[in-house]
Parts: structure tokens; C-alpha cells; sequence
């Protein structure tokens, strides 16, 4: 048990290092590594809405590129007709929502399996990603913007101070929108897991009929998880396509959508710094291994996948946590208690 | 006068599964505040039974009334929500939780925050979990997570409360304390009770209906149903010789 002293503390300090990181990085680093940063980051929320979804709803999807990219051509359509990032971010946010909501009501409501979820997930992102590849033509615009079908949409104007569309955020000011947004993210959905609707959530996953005899609804339960994991995933597309001014179909890629999975199961499923520190770290292996040409990166990843699955199957945060708590669990036995939705993934050992 | 309507009346209750008929047709009326023993041989349809009344199971045939509303077929959470709550066969709780966690699940629904945590260290005491109450569930023994899901029932506060086997895996101790327990519980809410063990019974029984091989073989009395010679045909003698 992963159990010790002092861990609202612990988080505090946590929190207090992420944001003094946030705003120390800038001092530190290059503009080309501080560009990079911000991509981790916006694919950082990414990782959290999988982590959060999968890991303490139970719901494993395979097209959460769906509400990524969802995101992404909302934030970029929305931006080129008002000419404002503030709403277009809102909208990016809110659209992917009602398309998880839709979804989610027909996958839960109409008692799918989990296998159907992903296979379901799965094909609503091949066909989103076919649908928007073929809207090439000049016909297919919406308002002002020209969705470009395989091309994409360029020069996509970035994020601007909120409100003010003549102030365009500059890279370091990209990077705190950002690197700002994982942490909000983060703790808003930290927030969510203590409140009851959490609490109610992560008993649904632990035992569904238990849950629905006290008198739960699980469908609907599931439903608001699966939602909430759309909206962050659509705030992820829209840090992700500012980030590069261009959005194109290979957002919806299921190649991504994969290896999504392969950031939360690294870093540790049932936790939600897990899915982040994966996201980190696999992409700056990945950045790293692409610079020079002795490996191919896909091979890597895979093997790191492998050797994750085999060695440290809980993932990387919880074997640490664990191994943390063996040393400090020792010396204060009667030690303070985490919460409940911090620790699912020890408590399915 | 028109007769006041019964907690629970079953009419025609059948369940079939394939060629099977774990329940075959059965009519039972509960009373409020009543406290009812059902008792048959392995496979007479009791769990199956429960499954009905708690929506865990869809009835062939037959109706379902709980004061009077429908519920055969309705889905779990809502027979919840209209008051009925049950501790199930198989242990069935948040193994990956803390005791406290699993009965503040119960307790939280129809409750406030600052009620639903009295109600949560009241039901700790009951239980006698307290010193257990920040453990897993999974770490507990097999007896102590009968106490936690009947904790967990009884924090939901329903009025008619499902028990089936809850002495099963308790100590002699345990099973005293139980039926304590399901006495105080029935000053208030009637209960339906499911056991094997006949010392238990007597120690709770009012009423006691029979089942077997998915209908009602008699309903009377304790002592009454105790000295029935089909009774001791098809179950007690059995279960003496066994
Ligand atoms: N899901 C199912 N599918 C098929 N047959 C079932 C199912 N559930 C129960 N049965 C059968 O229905 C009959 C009644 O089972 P049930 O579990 O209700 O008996 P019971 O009275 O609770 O027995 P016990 O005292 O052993 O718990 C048995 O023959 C059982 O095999
Ligand atoms: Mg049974």
C-alpha cells in the first residue's frame, strides 16, 4: 500500500513545481525546445482526457483522436469566422462534448460491449478522418473557412489575448497558454475525482452491478465521464492546432489514437500524471530517435511498449509509487490516507 | 374498507432459463415491516428470486408490484431508488475501495454530505469496522465483507431490505451479532431473509415460506413449517442427514 505522510502536502508541492516550471522554462531553453514543449503539452492534455476516461471510468476508446481532431476543426473554423481565439477555443471545447454525448448516449444506452466500444470508437474516427478528407472542393466551406479536404487548412490564426484579437500570443506566451491549460486540466479533473460524481464514477468501474444497486445509474454515470473526456480531448486539438497554425485530416490518425494508449499504459493506467509523464516521455524519445536516422521510431516505440507491458505492467508512476511507499510506509504506519480516486490502479493489484 | 396495499406482492412469477424453470409461478404478498425467512433446498430458486425483485433478472412471466408501483423489469438503479436493497449471494462490493468509501456510496445518495458521514460512522460502529474503515475491501476476510455489504445495505436506507445467505462465512459470534442486527433493522424495515443455517432461523423467523424446485411448497409459522412432514422430506431431513 502506497500510503504516507504528508500527501496533500506532497500534492501542494507538486502543483507549485509544475507551475514553477511553467514559468521557468522560457529562462532555460532555446525557442525550437520551448516550441516543442508546447506540442508535448497540448498532446499532454490529450493524454489525460485517455487517462482519465479509461482509467477510472473503464473506458477504453480507441478514437479519442475523434474529440482531438473534433477539437481541432472546431477551434480552427470558429477562429477564421470570428477572428478571436476566445470563443473558438469554447467552441472547440464544447462541440467534441455534444459529440461524445451523442455517441456516448448510444453506446451506453444501447448496452454495448466494451469490445463494440472500441471497435465503435475505433470506426467513428475512420470515418470522420474519410469525411474530411473529402472536402477538398471550394465548396466545402464553412462561413469564412475553406475546410481543404487532405490539404488542411493553413494559417490557422493562433490564440490572441483573451478578447483582445490584436494581441497574438508570441511562442512563450504559447507555452504558458498551454503548459497553463495541462495544469488546469489536470487539477480540474484531480477536483472532479473528489467529488461525489468521481467517487460515483470510479465505483462504477470498480463494480457496475453494485453501483446500480445502491441506486446509480451507470449508463448515465459513464455517459458524463465519456463526456467530460471529449471536452478535454477537444481542448487538446485546439492547443494542438494553435500550436501549429494547420490542422489536416491526419488528426483524426488512428496511428495517433494508438499510441495515445501507449502514453497511458506507459506511464500508468488509473493515474493521471501517469498519461502525461508517457506522453513526455515517448514523444521526447521519439523527437530524439528522429533526429538521427539509425532506428526507425515506430520500432522503438514498440519496443518500449513491449518492455513497459512485460516489466512494469501497472506503468511507470504507480510502480514508483509503490516502491515510494514500501520506503516510507515503514517509519509511519498510522500515516494519513490519500483518497480514494488517487489510487485506483494499486487497488486492482 | 379497501384492504391497504402490501409492501411487496408478487403475482405469477416465472423465470425460465431455457429448458429450466428456476421460478415457477409463484405468488407472494410481504407486508410493511415484515420480516420474512425463505428457506429451500440449493436451486430452488431464491437467489433467482431476488434477481427478480432487484431487476438483476427480467421475469418470463408474471408481475411485480412494491406499494403498488410495477417494477418487474424495471432496471436496478431505479428499483433502488423506490426503496429496496440487497446484500447478494456472492459478496458484491467495491473490493478495490476502502470500507468507509463503500458504505459512503450507500449512504451518499439520498443523503447530505455532512449526514451521509454520520450515517457512515454510525454504520462503521454497527458493523464493528471502524479500525478497518480506511483498509481495501479485497484485503478483508470473507465474513468482514458480508458486514461490509450489508453495511453498505443498510446505509442506503431502503425499506425493504433483501438478505441472502448473510451468515454464510460468519463465526458462530457473527452470526448471534447478525441476527441482533436484523432484529433492530425490522423495528422499522421489513426484510426478506434467505439462509441455510436453521439455528439462525429460529433466532429471527416469524413467518417462513418454503421454496422448492421454484414454487412455494408452504408458508406458516416457524414451528409449523419445522414439524411439516414435506418440509423435512424435501429440506430439513436432507439437510440433518447431510
Ligand atoms: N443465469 C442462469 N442461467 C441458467 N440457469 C440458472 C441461472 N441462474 C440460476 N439458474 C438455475 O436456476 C435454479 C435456481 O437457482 P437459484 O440460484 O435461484 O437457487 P437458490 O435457491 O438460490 O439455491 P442456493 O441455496 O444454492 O443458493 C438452479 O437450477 C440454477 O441452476
Ligand atoms: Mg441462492
Amino acid at each position: 500500500m502506497t500510503r504516507f505522510a504528508g500527501r496533500p502536502l506532497l500534492n501542494w508541492a507538486a502543483l507549485a513545481a509544475a507551475v514553477a516550471a511553467l514559468i521557468a522554462v522560457p529562462e532555460f531553453v532555446e525557442i525550437f525546445t520551448l516550441m516543442q514543449f508546447t506540442l508535448f503539452a497540448a498532446m499532454g492534455v490529450l493524454a489525460l482526457s485517455l487517462g482519465f476516461i479509461w482509467g477510472y471510468g473503464g473506458i477504453l476508446s480507441f478514437g479519442q483522436t475523434a474529440f482531438f481532431g473534433l477539437g481541432g476543426y472546431a477551434y480552427a473554423v470558429s477562429v477564421i469566422n470570428l477572428g478571436d481565439s476566445t470563443g473558438a477555443i469554447g467552441i472547440a471545447i464544447a462541440l467534441p462534448a455534444v459529440f461524445a454525448a451523442i455517441l456516448g448516449y448510444f453506446v451506453f444506452y444501447g448496452r454495448i460491449s466494451d469490445v463494440y466500444l472500441g471497435v465503435i470508437t475505433l470506426t467513428v474516427t475512420l470515418i470522420l478522418f474519410n469525411v474530411v478528407n473529402a472536402t477538398a472542393g471550394d465548396e466545402y466551406r464553412i462561413g469564412a473557412a475553406a475546410l481543404g479536404g487532405f490539404n488542411g487548412m493553413p494559417s490557422v490564426p493562433t490564440f490572441n489575448m483573451p478578447g483582445n484579437p490584436s494581441m497574438v500570443l508570441d511562442p512563450t506566451q504559447g507555452w504558458y497558454a498551454t503548459g497553463g491549460a495541462l495544469i488546469f486540466v489536470y487539477v480540474a479533473l484531480r477536483l472532479l475525482l473528489r467529488s461525489p460524481f468521481g467517487r460515483i464514477a470510479v465505483a462504477v468501474r470498480e463494480n457496475e452491478v453494485r453501483a446500480s444497486l445502491l441506486g446509480y445509474d451507470p449508463r448515465l454515470i459513464k455517459l458524463g465521464v465519456f463526456v467530460v473526456g471529449g471536452a478535454v480531448a477537444g481542448l487538446g486539438g485546439a492547443l494542438y492546432v494553435n500550436w501549429g497554425a494547420f490542422v489536416s485530416p491526419t488528426i483524426f490518425a488512428l496511428s495517433l489514437s494508438a499510441e495515445i494508449i501507449i502514453w497511458v499504459t506507459v506511464g500508468g493506467l488509473g493515474t493521471l500524471i501517469g498519461p502525461v509523464v508517457g506522453c513526455f516521455m515517448i514523444q521526447y524519445l521519439d523527437s530524439q530517435i528522429g533526429t538521427q536516422q539509425t532506428f526507425n521510431s515506430n520500432l522503438a516505440l514498440g519496443a518500449i511498449l513491449i518492455v513497459f507491458v512485460l516489466l512494469l505492467p501497472q506503468g511507470l508512476i504507480p510502480t514508483l509509487r509503490t516502491l515510494a511507499g514500501r520506503a516510507i510506509a515503514a517509519p509511519s504506519r498510522t500515516a494519513a490516507k490519500t483518497t480514494v480516486a488517487e489510487r485506483p490502479a494499486e487497488a486492482r493489484q | 374498507m379497501t384492504p391497504p396495499v402490501p409492501l411487496l406482492e408478487a403475482r405469477n412469477l416465472t423465470m425460465r432459463f431455457g429448458g429450466v424453470v428456476a421460478v415457477n409461478n409463484i405468488d407472494f404478498t410481504l407486508r410493511e415491516v415484515e420480516l420474512r425467512c425463505l428457506i429451500g433446498p440449493n436451486g430452488a430458486g431464491k437467489s433467482t428470486f431476488f434477481k427478480m425483485l432487484t431487476g438483476q433478472l427480467t421475469p418470463s412471466a408474471g408481475t411485480i408490484a412494491f406499494r403498488g408501483t410495477p417494477i418487474a423489469g424495471a432496471a436496478s438503479h431505479e428499483i433502488a431508488r423506490l426503496g429496496i436493497g440487497i446484500k447478494t449471494q456472492v459478496p458484491n462490493v467495491f473490493n478495490g475501495l476502502p470500507v468507509r468509501e463503500n458504505v459512503w456510496l450507500a449512504a451518499r445518495r439520498r443523503n447530505t454530505p455532512v449526514q451521509a458521514k454520520r450515517l457512515v460512522d454510525e454504520i462503521l460502529e454497527k458493523i464493528a469496522l471502524t479500525p478497518r474503515a480506511d483498509d481495501l475491501v479485497g484485503q478483508l476476510s470473507h465474513g468482514q465483507r458480508q458486514w461490509v455489504e450489508i453495511g453498505t445495505v443498510l446505509a442506503g436506507e431502503p425499506d425493504l431490505i433483501l438478505l441472502d445467505e448473510p451468515a454464510a462465512g460468519m463465526t458462530d459470534e457473527e452470526t448471534v451479532r447478525t441476527a441482533e442486527i436484523i432484529r433492530e433493522i425490522n423495528q422499522t424495515r421489513a426484510l426478506i431473509v434467505v439462509e441455510h443455517d436453521m439455528q439462525f432461523i429460529k433466532m429471527i423467523a416469524k413467518t417462513v415460506t418454503v421454496f422448492h424446485q421454484g414454487q412455494i411448497l408452504m408458508e406458516d409459522k416457524i414451528d409449523a413449517v419445522m414439524h411439516d412432514e414435506r418440509v423435512r422430506d424435501v429440506y430439513l431431513g436432507k439437510k440433518v442427514a447431510a
